[in-house]
């Protein structure tokens, strides 16, 4: 039985944190020594895949850019005191959303005006995805975690009707609209450096990562420097007493959910403005569950999110490229690690705390021993 | 028009979309079945996907490699249940966040099989095909045949129900015979009486000096197993090979047929079979055209496959009847605070 077990804040904040990574880490390296590869050669192929190169540095960031919108978006809806597992649908939304405006609007509008608008339509598609399972817990009290969840449903089957009824091309054989023209393509990063004369590769990392970085600043502002942050935090800590110093606990499960769906929904601004050039099925591939991973290893602080985005950045771009070099290796492996760090860092987050408590007591210094 | 009015009245079509029904939603009842227990203990099951794919893959990789049905069924018995004891470890004993563990499982699954399946099959994650002796065998298709030769009404509705109820394996007809065995075990037994006062009220349980981790950790092993036989009917009676990913969304299906159900075997049961029939109505009519009397066009497949999704939210909303969680699901207990 673990009771509450008091440790003290750096061993709490620091530490073990850190215990939970490395035994995630560990279980992974017994999974890839168990299929018969070598656990030092895979990270050292991995480190070098992901920083080695001005290529590998920049999928990395492109990777942690996706991760940064989904990972802030579950950190929002968790200081609100809720669960979002809906950010793969608000992803799927919000890209809709982007795509939609970037369709619609593309043959008429210039790039400095229409990127704005497509930034605008994600975040209000996304946070109209995650506003409707907001307002059935808030007036209806249906369970956030199952509605969020069927709203991942719901939008992926939105999705491929409306790609496949509406917005495919006729003749066309893939389920994908046309694409959008120049005005309607997030600049990719070495272009925006070839304008200051740096030279760069040509890889998918583009100015999104500059909206992500942003959003991180903003959050943070926004949490812990705003009274309307405020609020919503003393709702997610405290809901009795909140109600009682008159913050209204509906209106901040509107106000944390629509902020997670706007940050969830940028994904596609990412991929689909900045990469793919038009709308298709899939993009968001688990973006929104890697999101909760990162939220929990960032202890739900922009930083550690920032921090946690590059760790999964870094860790999908080296995937891949070990995938190229040992054909054992699977990028699966990741999604693997993720659940491993998911259910360390997460669900068992708690489990090495008697155990560290034991060590402080025996290992700190005789002269502090009555605290 | 006429076309599409004969094929309605075609015993075949109709006895062929009861089967389709029955078989597409075994996994569904199991799961329903598993996270029914788990939940009226108290325990919220967000991992019923993780373990119902873990199980699946353990069974095929078992099959492949022993070729022994035993075998294959053992293993896959092993992995759910031994997840489930995870599940557990974690979320009973250590008081951990339910549904982030849930996520934790059905995202570790989601890898390793993978992982591994490419480390030991080297077939992009498939396993190899099963051997006829690994697979469930259907039974009872003499009787089914001698249904549709009788004469006046085998034609028509010998045909329906011999071809939609007879010639499944058995793994179709326990999946429906642990319906009412599920109901017995909770609302009949003593056993069922304490699992459900967990879920409701552990205090009182542990009042009354009986165990709430010890129950909760049972209902959990049941559902485990449960889950295993879900997984292994996906690998040894629908598929005929572990395929990455394969159960697609079900084990979330099950947990929304389950909600629907209102945390009763026999309501998650028909909300299984309903969650089932669209399933497999949306598989025969993919590319089929309205009828011009509703406007022509495809029928839109994508609306009928999120239905079962939306009729939960909508139910969950309280919009149709009202569907009530037990109380303590989801929080953890601590013995003496």
């Amino acid at each position: 039985m673990s009771q509450a077990v008091e440790l003290p804040k750096w061993l709490d904040v620091v530490v073990l944190p850190l215990v939970n990574l490395l035994m995630a880490l560990a279980v992974c390296a017994l999974v890839v020594a168990g299929i018969g590869l070598n656990p030092v050669q895979v990270l050292t192929l991995l480190v070098k895949g992901a920083f080695g190169s001005a290529s590998g540095l920049s999928y990395t960031l492109y990777y942690a850019t996706t991760f940064v919108f989904t990972g802030l978006a579950v950190a929002v809806a968790f200081h609100g005191g809720l669960f979002n597992i809906g950010g793969e649908g608000q992803a799927m939304m919000g890209g809709l959303g982007c795509a939609l405006v970037a369709l619609a609007l593309d043959q008429h509008l210039s790039a400095p005006l229409l990127l704005p608008l497509m930034v605008l339509a994600g975040a209000l598609f996304g946070m109209a995805w995650a506003l409707v399972p907001a307002a059935l817990q808030a007036w209806r009290g249906s369970h956030i975690v199952i509605t969020t969840i069927m709203f991942n449903f719901i939008a992926s089957a939105l999705l491929a009707y409306l790609l496949v009824n509406v917005l495919k091309e006729p003749g066309n054989m893939t389920v994908e609209s046309r694409g959008f023209s120049e005005a309607a393509q997030m600049p990719g990063m070495h272009q925006a450096l070839a304008w200051l004369g740096i030279e760069w590769p040509r890889t998918p990392l583009n100015l999104s990562v500059l909206l992500a970085a942003v959003s991180a600043v903003g959050v943070w502002l926004f949490l812990w420097k705003s009274r309307a942050g405020y609020e919503l935090r003393a709702v997610g800590h405290a809901p009795e007493a909140a109600h009682y110093a008159g913050i209204n606990p509906r209106l901040q499960v509107l106000v944390a959910m629509g902020i997670s769906g706007a940050l969830a929904g940028q994904v596609g601004l990412n991929e689909l403005a900045g990469v793919q050039h038009k709308l298709l099925l899939d993009y968001v591939v688990g973006a929104g569950f890697t999101g909760i991973a990162v939220s929990l290893i960032g202890r739900n602080h922009p930083l550690g999110i920032v921090l946690a985005a590059l760790l999964f950045g870094a860790l999908f771009q080296g995937g891949a490229e070990l995938a190229f070099e040992i054909p054992a290796f699977s990028r699966d492996m990741v999604t693997t690690l993720q659940g491993l760090i998911v259910l360390f860092s997460g669900a068992m987050a708690r489990v090495a705390a008697p155990a560290l408590a034991k060590l402080y007591q025996r290992l700190r210094p005789a002269g502090a021993a009555h605290a | 028009m006429l076309e599409t009015m004969m094929g309605l009245l075609d015993p075949v079509f109709w006895g062929g979309l009861l089967a389709s029904t029955l078989r597409v939603s075994v996994p569904l009842v199991l799961c329903a079945l598993a996270a029914t227990l788990s939940e009226r203990a108290g325990v919220i099951d967000l991992g019923l996907e993780g373990k119902m794919l873990m199980a699946a893959f353990a069974a095929a990789a078992t099959g492949a490699a022993t070729g022994s049905l035993p075998l294959a069924l053992a293993a896959a018995l092993a992995v759910g249940v031994a997840l489930s004891m995870l599940h557990g470890y974690a979320c009973v004993s250590h008081t951990g966040d339910q549904v982030v563990l849930g996520m934790a499982l059905s995202m570790i699954a989601a890898g390793l099989t993978v992982v591994l399946g490419i480390a030991w099959f080297k077939q992009g994650g498939q396993t190899p095909p099963l051997s006829d002796a690994v697979r469930l065998a259907p039974w009872g298709t003499g009787l089914a045949t001698a249904l549709q030769a009788l004469p006046v009404v085998g034609a028509g509705l010998g045909t329906v129900l011999g071809q939609g109820l007879l010639g499944h394996n058995v793994l179709v007809y326990a999946a429906f015979a642990l319906v009412p065995g599920v109901w017995w075990l909770l609302y009949r037994t003593r056993f069922g009486l304490r699992l459900r006062a967990t879920g409701e009220n552990p205090a009182m349980v542990d009042a009354a000096g009986l165990s709430v981790k010890a129950l909760r950790y049972s209902a959990l092993a049941l559902n485990g197993a449960l889950c295993a036989l879900a997984g292994g009917y996906l690998v040894l009676a629908q598929n005929p090979s572990f395929v990455p990913n394969m159960t697609a969304g079900r084990g979330y299906m099950a947990l929304a047929a389950m909600i629907f159900g209102k945390w009763h075997p026999v309501s998650a049961l028909w909300a299984c079979l309903l969650f089932g029939f669209l399933d497999a109505a949306a598989i025969r009519l993919q590319g089929v055209s309205l009828p011009a009397l509703l406007g022509g066009g495809a029928v839109p497949v994508q609306a009928i496959q999120a239905l079962p999704y939306l009729l939960t939210v909508v139910l969950l909303a309280g919009f149709i009847g009202h569907s009530r969680a037990p109380a303590a699901l989801g929080v953890p207990y601590l013995k003496e605070r």
